[in-house]
């Protein structure tokens, strides 16, 4: 039954995405209203209007609420600046919190970009001595040389060296990237809508719900940066193998988390796998890369990364199972100090 | 490179030949709509790219403007006067689509082709190689003719409906689905269609270009002779002949799938919409080298003309831009990292990626090399050279950041790769355009360009585009995504600079014209060799303008000034 009424929830916020921000709001959002009033606005105007029942401190809205051992899903967590979003004025790339966006970044950071800084600056003063030395008014009569084959081999074969250096780690991080996950990873499947993403857990039982920006309004008043913001977030468990299956539903979209070193295109008609692990719990933002329509820029991500236990205590506040368990737990305790980063 | 010496015999022929060819000139109409003569058909060329580059580049400051600021402040007004006063905000939006698609597709087609290739490469060409004309005079005239109905199409297209709104947003790369059952209405067919006239008005010309430097080289200008500009269009010519073919049949299948129910790129029929990235990149990666190449001929003569040196190391040279244009044929996916493919495919991309920059980076040091020893006087082409060079490393080594796939993962997408194109082709191509018309504008006019409104021209440019698009490096690292309308506030700092210098830029377009006009008006007259003992090339023996028709009397190519 519950689960009934939550396909029928999905598939409404399938086909009509624009009644979703006035749809009866998913558990994070009411869980949110619940445990963090001042920060939160649920996407709902009146978020208990739906589950009248429900005490008020565990109004996970939706799917649990006919439960008779409800679980309490944890609170929305508070996003931290810097982590996870880029910041004012940044100049370099986002902190890395996994292990393959970490060695990337360190490929970057400290191979690539000092050698292309490097080799700019080396073309650069090349140029000012030339310029200097060889203007006319210093060298009035030119030479005629136009041939050298020793320094012609040097500038072919440095390269060639750089590059095979630049190479070998670099190959090395692909190998990396596209590690198969183990069997016990956590499997997600994420479809990219013209413009919004759904989510679902099939292992889990938990079937999709989308994820649709939150307006600015909204936004500011959770404490959120605008236009990064989705209302429902896509809840993942830390330090567990994820496997994501990105599918597009209608054109290409992109699913682009800059801080997990994410992006992985949307393709109607194809499942793309990215498989990674999270090594902190935060707020990590992502918005859709590639170009899908009217409203591209408007279709933002974000992953909510919780320790295992919140995670599981938040599959069972959904009306899913843990860890592909037959049946749900009883409901944990609220976890205190949740939005630790 | 070996010191190309005309027959001056020959040359001081042409001067007597003069007053005779005047005389031939066809009447205006025929002239300039039934021409068959390169160097007007070149004049075309150029006059019609400086006018597609204003308006796109009309285009890209909307966007900048827009851009300027976080939050929509000028979209739905101008929505308002395409779609009609009740716009909404998603008509508003898809107005931001159509500005980028009609951005890239312009200055792709409608700027840097038609003035690289048309212009100059019908302009110099022929001379060079001390040809009378090109090989297929009507067909030349075709090719140009043919870009007229493209553009009129692709501007036609912004007021018809596409999808959302007016006007086909699609991106330049018209990606299927989104350029299939994403965009219903006619302007996708018409940008579709605007793209097959102009790529075979480009075959044609590559033909053309092929034809004539295989066949119609004056007696002695052996292949190895031939000066680099010419090197540099046959490469191209090439690129050309192999890859717009792909494109014609890549967008060919989008309109069958848009209107008579294939489904080359749909899953649903058994088609993939991988496919049609897989062949749009195999013609859109030659094609960056198609823009870039001509501009390393243009580069490589007046490096050499302005240090009074022969090109260092010029079968280098030569060969690096055959072996970019070999290379650039089996690279294309790296435009494609993020859709899935497999490990080992990603692997081999990464690599033959990064094997370019090996030919490239000869390039940059035999330009180095050439200037090297010389004695150096910085007329306006030179200064743009000399800014060529650099900025194009500095545009070539992001390239081989994002060659990697690895990386690319985060970088794919956003303003870094906004960035390094920028950096090859505004600051890269666009350069060697500048270089180019200062270079032979006396001539083509006859008339010495303003040395001041050159040199001021390079700088407020100079100064301009990297406030522009240097930023960009920072947003696209920070992670903001290519082709967004609006950003978050993170952002916005950078996107204020980048804004800025669009303004500094502008001015040193208006520069620019001004300096066209005012030159064009009251220019002092150019002799037929203003650069002195530096310029060796044939066309620096003749008068400038040229004569209606030169070489009537072929030049002999001298085997003596070898060394």
């Amino acid at each position: 039954m519950m689960k009934v009424k939550s396909l029928v929830l999905a598939g409404l916020l399938a086909f009509a995405p624009a009644m979703a921000l006035s749809s009866p709001a998913l558990a994070q959002d009411n869980a949110a209203a619940a445990a963090a009033p001042a920060l939160a606005t649920p996407v709902d105007a009146d978020p208990r209007s739906s589950d009248p029942g429900a005490p008020a401190d565990s109004a996970d809205a939706n799917v649990a609420n006919a439960s008779a051992a409800p679980a309490v899903a944890p609170p929305r967590m508070k996003p931290t600046p810097g982590i996870g979003m880029p910041m004012p004025g940044e100049i370099t790339l986002q902190k890395q919190f996994t292990d393959t966006g970490e060695t990337a970044r360190w490929l970057h950071d400290k191979m690539l970009l000092p050698l292309i800084t490097i080799i700019s600056l080396f073309v650069l003063l090349l140029m000012i001595y030339v310029m200097i030395r060889y203007r006319r008014s210093a060298n009035p009569v030119p030479s005629k040389t136009a041939h050298n084959t020793f320094i012609e081999v040097i500038w072919t074969v440095v390269p060639v060296l750089i590059l095979l250096a630049i190479a070998v780690p670099s190959i090395g991080l692909l190998a990396d990237q596209y590690k198969p996950a183990p069997k016990d990873a956590l499997t997600v499947k994420v479809t990219g809508y013209q413009w919004y993403w759904g989510y679902e857990y099939p292992d889990n039982g938990i079937p999709e719900y989308v994820s649709n920006m939150l307006p600015r309004d909204k936004a500011e008043a959770n404490g959120e940066p605008y236009l990064l913001a989705p209302d429902n977030r896509l809840v993942l468990p830390v330090g567990r193998p994820i496997k994501l299956i990105i599918t597009g539903a209608d054109v290409i979209h992109s699913f682009a988390v800059p801080s997990l070193w994410v992006k992985m295109d949307a393709v109607p008609g194809r499942l793309n796998e990215k498989s990674f692990t999270i090594k902190a719990p935060g707020v990590y933002y992502g918005q859709c890369s590639e170009l899908c329509g009217a409203r591209h820029g408007f279709m933002p991500i974000a992953i909510e990364a919780l320790p295992a236990e919140q995670f599981d205590q938040w599959l069972l506040s959904q009306g899913g199972k843990v860890g592909g368990a037959a049946e749900a737990k009883t409901a944990a305790a609220p976890v205190a100090g949740s939005e630790k980063i | 490179m070996t010191t190309i010496t005309a027959d001056h015999h020959g040359a001081s022929d042409h001067g007597a030949h003069d007053h005779h060819d005047a005389d031939h000139k066809p009447a205006f109409f025929q002239r300039w709509f039934m021409s068959t003569n390169h160097k007007d058909i070149g004049t075309l060329y150029l006059i019609f790219a400086i006018i597609a580059g204003i308006i796109g580049g009309a285009i890209s400051g909307l966007m900048r403007a827009e851009l300027a600021e976080p939050g929509i402040q000028y979209l739905q007004a101008w929505a308002q006067m395409s779609d009609g006063p009740s716009a909404t905000i998603d008509q508003a939006y898809h107005l931001w689509n159509v500005l980028i698609t009609a951005h890239g597709l312009i200055m792709v087609f409608f700027m840097v082709m038609p003035a690289i290739i048309g212009g100059f490469g019908n302009w110099f060409v022929p001379i060079m190689i001390g040809a009378p004309d090109m090989a297929f005079p009507r067909m030349n005239n075709i090719s140009f003719w043919l870009l007229i109905p493209a553009f009129a199409l692709l501007l036609g297209s912004t007021f018809v409906p596409g999808g959302t709104g007016n006007g086909a947003g699609t991106g330049w790369t018209v990606y299927a689905p989104l350029s299939t059952s994403g965009s219903a209405g006619p302007a996708v067919d018409m940008a579709i269609l605007s793209l097959h006239i102009a790529g075979a008005g480009s075959i044609l010309g590559a033909i053309n270009f092929i034809t004539t430097i295989l066949n119609m080289r004056a007696p002695g200008m052996t292949l190895h002779k031939m000066p680099l500009f010419v090197w540099s269009v046959l490469v191209t010519a090439f690129l050309l002949l192999l890859a717009l073919p792909v494109l014609a049949a890549a967008i060919t299948m989008l309109l069958t799938d848009r209107n008579f129910g294939t489904t080359f790129y749909d899953a649903a029929g058994g088609g993939d919409p991988e496919l049609y990235q897989h062949l749009f990149w195999f013609f859109g990666h030659p094609e960056v080298y198609i823009m870039i190449l001509p501009g390393f001929g243009i580069i490589s003569q007046i490096v050499s003309t302005f240090s009074r040196k022969p090109v260092f190391g010029y079968l280098g040279m030569a060969y690096a831009m055959v072996a970019i244009g070999v290379v650039g044929f089996v690279v294309w996916a790296h435009h494609m990292f993020t859709t899935g493919m497999s490990v080992n495919v990603k692997m081999y991309f990464t690599a033959a990626t990064m094997v370019i920059a090996v030919p490239t980076g000869i390039k940059i040091f035999s330009w180095i090399a050439t200037i090297w020893g010389g004695s150096i006087s910085f007329k306006t082409p030179m200064v743009w050279a000399l800014g060529f060079i650099f900025l194009f490393t500095v545009g070539g080594v992001t390239g081989v950041v994002l060659a990697n796939g690895g990386v690319d993962d985060v970088l794919h997408d956003t303003y870094y790769v906004v960035a390094h194109f920028h950096y090859v082709l505004s600051l890269g191509a666009v350069f060697s355009l500048f270089a180019g018309f200062y270079y032979w504008f006396p001539k083509m006019s006859g008339r010495m360009y303003s040395e001041f409104l050159g040199q001021l021209h390079f700088w407020v440019f100079f100064v301009g585009v990297n406030m522009l698009f240097f930023p960009m490096h920072f947003l696209g690292l920070s992670g903001m995504p290519r082709r967004y309308p609006d950003y978050p506030e993170a952002f916005a700092y950078w996107n204020k600079v980048a804004t800025h210098g669009y303004e500094i830029m502008a001015v040193g377009v208006l520069i620019f014209l001004v300096n066209v006009f005012w030159s064009l008006l009251a220019g002092k007259k150019a002799e037929g060799n203003p650069w002195g003992e530096g310029a060796t090339t044939l066309e620096w023996t003749l008068t400038s303008p040229p004569p209606f028709h030169q070489f009537e009397t072929l030049p002999v190519i001298e085997d003596a000034a070898h060394h």
